[in-house]
């Protein structure tokens, strides 16, 4: 482009730019007053990855976001308009991730996003939404220790896993714990938590490690269950490597009754694939099991597999995929179709509650993490969870317990 | 002195799961020097293939060994005819063309078989475990280990004992010369690829009862095998077995001193001072390039 081409496009672009002012008045004020809903639809993002190598989870979350979407349309969409899904596969890996989430914010102009299953994933789309003052619904139980006021935290944080999971194992079990873990900031900052309660209920330690991601040889490890005999093994291994952990333990002649393994990733999904014979007998914390015994469960549980196979498996964080996109709606529909946007989706989800299968929810106004209803579950040899315990009342979230100077406020991470 | 002993039987476990894996690469580079990175693809495909057979046909494990051997090297007969020959004089151009097979085999099994983690059950009698020498260990890892001195026996032979071996180790050599002899090399070839693919398959399979099944789960397998083939030095059995069994060791002993993510560095940083110091690995054979 020559000089002369290049001011012509210049004054074009001004001129362009004049008349898109003239015709929305508060351009220049906010990002927000973008008419998100001029079409007569809300327009989302779905971001998991539907290939790569956490694919494997992500599929069910992609399933049970895209399942919400179609019964909110069938029975009429949020106040008569239809939500339309713009889908994009991150392929597992982050710098996608924040790619895709750049072109569903800003090139599809999406009201907000629905994804993520890895922190990896999270940290990486986290400066798009931050910046374009976006919203985005994370479903996946994490590591706490984030304050964004660009995200809503639909999973469980530390305090609700472990709180009343690591008390009762002490009891049942003893003392002595072996933390085993993948090895990346989810189960560092679970054992950060657990080592914490441990401490104040006089347990002890006797070994914490961490293996590679994808690992799945786990003979020395299992050698050093054996020498050390811990009452629990602790893990927060993820992915495959559960899978290859629990057969090989299995396969090895331990015992669950005497050393089991305390589990915080162990779902539906990889008992499915680690065979119901490997996992019985071990312990799982989460707010939702597929058996779980409520009308909304048996409802969810059904369509789904109706939906996408009779042999599908839902668990905890196929659960929270759902439910979101129902708190979203709900968020949404009070609002008028010309104040749509992100900001106020924010603003109007505060607080917001639904019975969701696992039971009530509830939007904790100040951090954007969800109240929830932890159960300890010990996987069975069909393959399903018998829960032993629910929590008497819903977990408030704390994503900074582990952290007592630190706590997150509307207006931010604040120090004490 | 029982953990000790614990550790090396856990060593020799882990060393005959590498050599299981790293047998067809072994074969394939060693003779043919097609740098073959779908190798874990091929494994994939055997633990598919035994998925499969268990889930649609009720086969057990071990009675479907010998079909899933025949599948998987039928696939790498099929590849070789198709792709691979038409690059045995530009081994450079293979790994690209083999890379590209295998990310096609990959979406293709998450297409068709989808992309879940498979199971794959292990075959009851060897469920439990055994006492080897007052150790408790997995029958199953035990089996693994006596199968794996099995196959290398039967490869050791064929290579060194049947007229197939001896005219493949002639083309190995110099395949100009073993060509003016009479030898057939597309065909010696062929065949060479595809019992490398079918011992691929069988590794595949013998592993999905201890590991995971995923689209995914052969490129950790391809790195450990050229590891094992790397160190033992390209074109000889006997190194790639005495490799596996150092580099088993040392992964077990150093995991369970520190732990899993310190082993896996420090192997890797023993393989590259290896190497430097001996470039054709620790049994290079005296070929004429």
């Amino acid at each position: 482009m020559n000089r002369l081409g290049r001011r012509r496009f210049l004054k074009g672009t001004v001129a362009t730019a004049g008349v898109a002012a003239a015709g929305f008045p508060h351009i220049w004020i906010k990002d927000s007053s973008f008419a998100y809903a001029a079409s007569g639809k809300v327009k989302v993002g779905v971001l998991f990855s539907l290939t790569g190598t956490t694919a494997i989870v992500e599929e069910s979350l992609h399933k049970a976001t895209i399942m919400a979407i179609e019964e909110i349309n069938d029975a009429g969409g949020i106040n008569g308009m239809q939500i339309e899904a713009v889908v994009e596969d991150p392929a597992s890996d982050p710098a996608t991730f924040a790619e895709k989430a750049r072109k569903l914010v800003l090139g599809d102009k999406c009201v907000s996003v629905f994804g993520s299953y890895t922190s990896a994933s999270r940290k990486a789309v986290l400066p798009v939404f931050e910046k374009r003052k976006n919203l985005y619904f994370y479903p996946t139980l994490y590591e706490g220790r984030e304050c964004s006021k660009n995200v809503v935290y639909t999973g469980a944080v530390p305090n609700q896993q472990q709180d009343d999971f690591v008390p009762w194992l002490v009891e049942k079990f003893g003392k002595r714990w072996y933390l085993i873990g993948s090895n990346y900031i989810y189960p560092k900052e679970e054992n950060n938590y657990c080592k914490k309660l441990l401490a104040s209920l006089g347990a002890e330690v006797v070994n914490e490690e961490y293996v590679p991601l994808g690992h799945s040889e786990f003979s020395s490890v299992i050698n050093k269950f054996r020498s050390e005999k811990p009452d629990v093994i602790f893990s927060t291994v993820v992915g495959d490597s559960v899978v290859a952990l629990h057969r090989q333990y299995r396969a090895a002649g331990l015992d669950p009754d005497t050393m089991p393994m305390a589990s915080l990733t162990t779902s539906e999904n990889e008992v499915a694939a680690m065979g119901p014979d490997a996992a019985a007998g071990h312990f799982t914390s989460a707010p939702y099991f597929m058996v779980w015994d409520s009308p909304e469960n048996q409802n969810f549980v059904e369509a789904y597999r109706k939906r996408w196979g009779g042999d599908k498996v839902t668990h905890f964080v196929s659960e929270p995929s759902y439910f979101q996109m129902y708190l979203f709606k709900q968020a949404v529909e009070k609002l008028a179709p010309g104040d749509i946007n992100p900001a106020n989706i924010r603003e109007a989800i505060k607080g917001e509650e639904m019975v969701a299968p696992q039971g009530r929810v509830r939007i904790e106004p100040e951090n954007l993490h969800t109240y929830l209803w932890p159960k300890i579950g010990q996987c069975q040899s069909d393959g399903q969870f018998q829960i032993l315990k629910q929590t008497s009342e819903w977990l408030e979230p704390l994503p900074y317990k582990a952290y007592p100077n630190q706590v997150c406020k509307e207006s931010g991470l604040k120090e004490t | 002195m029982e953990t000790f002993l614990a550790q090396i039987i856990t060593g020799l476990s882990i060393g005959s799961i590498l050599l299981l894996v790293a047998l067809g690469l072994a074969i394939i580079y060693g003779t043919t020097g097609v740098i073959n990175l779908a190798h874990g693809e091929f494994v994939m495909l055997g633990a598919y293939s035994a998925w499969a057979l268990q889930t649609f046909l009720g086969l057990g494990l071990i009675e479907s060994l010998v079909l899933i051997f025949l599948i998987t090297a039928a696939f790498g007969w099929v590849i070789e005819k198709v792709v691979i020959r038409h690059l045995y004089r530009r081994p450079l151009d293979t790994i690209l063309a083999t890379w590209g097979i295998g990310v096609m085999a990959q979406q293709a099994i998450r297409l068709s078989a989808g992309g879940e983690l498979r199971y794959v059950e292990m075959p009851s009698a060897l469920g439990s475990s055994v006492s080897v020498l007052g150790v408790e260990t997995s029958a199953f890892r035990i089996f693994i280990l006596l199968f794996t001195a099995a196959l290398f026996g039967v490869t050791w032979y064929l290579m060194y004992r049947t007229s197939v071996g001896m005219k493949l180790r002639a083309i190995t050599q110099d395949r100009e010369v073993a060509s003016c002899f009479g030898i057939n090399s597309q065909r010696t070839y062929s065949l060479t690829f595809a019992y490398g693919t079918g011992l691929a398959g069988l590794a595949g399979a013998l592993v999905s009862p201890l590991k995971s099944v995923s689209p995914e789960m052969g490129t950790t397998y391809v790195v450990d095998a050229f590891m094992v083939v790397v160190l033992g030095g390209v074109d000889s059995l006997v190194g790639t077995v005495v490799s596996a069994a150092i580099l088993g060791e040392l992964t077990g002993f150093l995991a369970f001193l520190s732990n899993d993510t310190i082993a896996k560095a420090l192997v890797l940083l023993t393989i590259v001072i290896l190497i430097r110091f001996r470039p054709q690995g620790l049994f290079a054979a005296r070929t004429r390039t």
